[in-house]
């Protein structure tokens, strides 16, 4: 019998029943909660006098609509004001953990499951949010679901599911200095399209995923989604038992040296198979830009926009006319020649105290160009506190950033933090969707280096040989 | 819900590849803590032009259009964010059905949820169907759930694949969640036996 692959293994372990056909009953161990996914599934259980079977395995934080500026001001917004309420007393009425907003550890439910150690390997973790694949990075499989499901895995702690098939990305070999994990899945997505993963759990495999710290795994596998995955995964490893060891919601003692010993078996089998194989080196991999309005649509910094006439097929073609006549880009012009107006450095992609300090390490004794409004919105009041502690603060404000709350902020515009039409953006978010960061907004993708380095120079530049 | 076995309809058409859920409902109206009234954010910046007065080229704008119960559309709808203001948004404009040659996993999983049944058909088919939809006024289609097929008023008929379970559940309106509690006493005996493979899991988690 061949062996088993590290999805295999969860997947196995967490099968409740399952039919002749395939359909599974799959145990789901923990649930984040969020305010916009949740109300109504907090409502139809209460309609159908149900409860919440395992409050405790439930973790629950306001983020997408959060102020970032003073919260001693309350939320200026009443119906964001009403859903953050409601997701409070919602908690409050059935038992289940929630950081409000003068919490110190509030933040983006995907910065503050790792932080205080409630995504732990070999679990499974959903949350009424796509990017829950980001807790694959420490070897659970995670992965975002709508608010039926939420109210489905409140109510008996299980999906119904059909098994997923398996993807292996192996990225081999060195990054380039100045590269990270954002170039390096921006780069796959580029390969293998924004439904290149449909059907997948995707792997990460490979010596520069090894390489990569937790904070560079969770941005990775955070955007597994955006090449149309549900879940991506990282076997675990000391840096993940490193990582998780000491935090609120870890094991402890004892049970925390069980667990390690149990964590340890979670990796593919040397004679697994993987339904299909995607290969890329590291040394290849430029600091990646997107021009366009999918996340696919990216190139290296080094590289020009694309034009549509060079296409053959029709479909990418006239995909490709329609995002530049959005993006308000002309095709064949080098990527180092878009100018922006505004940065946002943050979003559960890129807002952890790594991502902070490697921007701030850019960001040091230089100024944001005139013609750029730029913004840190750090992952959690946790992560403030640390970058603060750190002084990272005061690099950023001194630069000319805007150093602001926690929350999901900017990357998807829910909250006061918005773009004006036209408006171009580089981001450190996940989604150049048309007006994802507001209504006519440009948004472009890239790396939190790429981002300072966009925002002291006002276009974009390649980072490898900025001074 | 409404349980989904034979549906004949008008079809609108949706000529682009990898709609996005933020492009069939945007932020703005995800604050909201109902389930019903999203059909004023259905591709709301879509419906609209840069001046705010309504796009007559975009589709549910036309009246042709109106009273549409079946979408046709291209590659990767639904791609994007997991919410399901998206298919809650379609179903309250009236769409019962998706017909597109490949949709995003969760996107696709929510319409089960809400009784819209998403159709796969082959490429080329859905382009011949979105060629018909364009050329003919009041073009209907027929959905059969039962005999898993879309007939055109031609007489075509195209067959489509479906989960048995997610079929029958859509086909008989099942509450999902009432089903997976008929199998309480495994789930209990799975969290027993789990209890010691892997005590660590069930620390109380309350801080």
């Amino acid at each position: 019998m061949a062996g088993k692959t590290l999805f295999d293994k969860i997947w196995d372990a967490h099968v409740v029943r399952s039919e002749p056909d395939g359909t599974t009953l799959l145990y789901i161990d923990r649930q984040l909660v969020h305010e916009v996914t949740s109300p109504q599934a907090f409502e139809g259980l209460k309609l159908a006098g149900r409860r919440p079977r395992r409050p405790a395995a439930t973790l629950a934080v306001p983020d997408h609509n959060v102020p970032t500026t003073d919260r001693r001001l309350g939320i200026a917004d009443r119906v964001s004001a009403l859903q953050i309420q409601t997701l409070e007393d919602n908690c409050r009425e059935v038992g289940i953990t929630l950081f409000n907003m003068s919490d110190i550890r509030q933040g983006i439910v995907h910065v503050i499951g790792p932080e205080q150690g409630f995504t732990l390997p070999g679990t499974t973790i959903v949350c009424g949010d796509s990017h829950t694949s980001t807790h694959g990075a420490f070897g659970a499989l995670a992965f975002g679901i709508g608010t039926s499901e939420v109210e489905h895995v409140l109510a008996t702690q299980c999906l119904v599911q059909k098994r997923p098939m398996t993807m292996d990305i192996r990225v081999d070999g060195r990054l380039s200095d100045r590269c990270s994990a954002k170039d390096i899945i921006l780069a796959i997505i580029g390969k293998i399209g924004t439904a290149g993963g449909t059907g997948y759990v995707i792997e990460y495999t490979g010596s520069a995923i090894k390489a990569l710290s937790m904070e560079g795994r969770m941005t990775l596998c955070n955007m597994s989604i955006e090449a149309g995955a549900r879940a991506g995964i990282v076997a675990p490893d000391e840096k993940t038992f490193a990582y998780i060891k000491g935090r609120p919601l870890a094991p402890k003692g004892d049970l925390f040296e069980q667990a390690v010993r149990a964590w340890r078996e979670l990796k593919t089998d040397t004679d697994a198979m993987y339904d299909k194989t995607v290969t890329l080196e590291a040394e290849q991999i430029a600091p990646q830009v997107s021009w366009g309005t999918s996340p696919g649509m990216v190139v290296g910094v080094d590289q020009n926009v694309p034009d549509p006439r060079t296409m053959s097929d029709e479909n990418t073609r006239s995909a490709t006319e329609r995002a530049l006549t959005y993006m308000g880009l002309s095709p064949n012009m080098p990527i180092t020649d878009i100018t922006i107006d505004k940065v946002f450095i943050g979003s559960c992609t890129n807002s952890r105290i790594e991502d902070l300090r490697l921007a701030a390490s850019f960001a040091k004794g230089k100024k944001v160009a005139k013609t750029v409004h730029a913004m840190v919105v750090p992952g959690s009041g946790l992560v403030k506190q640390q970058a603060e502690a750190e002084g990272l603060d005061h690099v950023f404000r001194e630069a000319g950033f805007e150093w602001r709350e926690a929350g999901c902020s900017m990357c998807l515009a829910m909250n006061a933090d918005v773009l004006k039409p036209g408006e171009r953006c580089a981001s450190t978010s996940n989604r150049n969707f048309e007006g994802r960061q507001g209504a006519g907004g440009r948004t472009h993708l890239v790396s939190p280096a790429m981002a300072v380095a966009a925002a002291v120079e006002g276009h974009f530049v390649d980072i490898r040989h900025w001074s | 819900m409404e349980p989904f076995t034979t549906l004949t309809g008008l079809v609108a058409p949706l000529d682009r590849v990898n709609v996005d859920t933020d492009q069939v409902i945007p932020k703005q109206f995800l604050k909201t803590i109902k389930r019903t009234g999203l059909r004023e954010g259905l591709f709301f910046d879509w419906r609209k032009r840069t001046d705010g007065s309504p796009d007559p080229s975009f589709f549910l704008n036309q009246p042709r259009y109106q009273g549409a119960a079946i979408l046709v559309t291209r590659d990767n709808f639904g791609c994007g964010s997991s919410r399901e203001h998206a298919p809650w948004a379609l179903l309250d404009q009236g769409f019962r059905c998706i017909i597109a040659p490949s949709f995003a996993d969760i996107f696709y999983n929510n319409c089960f949820q809400n009784g819209i049944l998403p159709v796969v058909l082959k490429s080329e088919d859905v382009l011949s169907l979105m060629n018909d939809v364009l050329k003919i006024e009041g073009y209907q289609l027929t959905v059969d759930l039962g005999h898993q097929t879309v007939t055109t008023p031609q007489g075509n008929s195209y067959r489509f694949e479906i989960d048995p379970f997610r079929k029958d559940c859509l086909y008989r309106g099942l509450d999902s969640i009432g089903l997976t509690l008929q199998h309480e006493p495994e789930i209990t005996a799975y969290e027993s036996r789990r209890k010691t493979d892997a005590p660590w899991l069930f620390s109380d988690l309350h801080l």
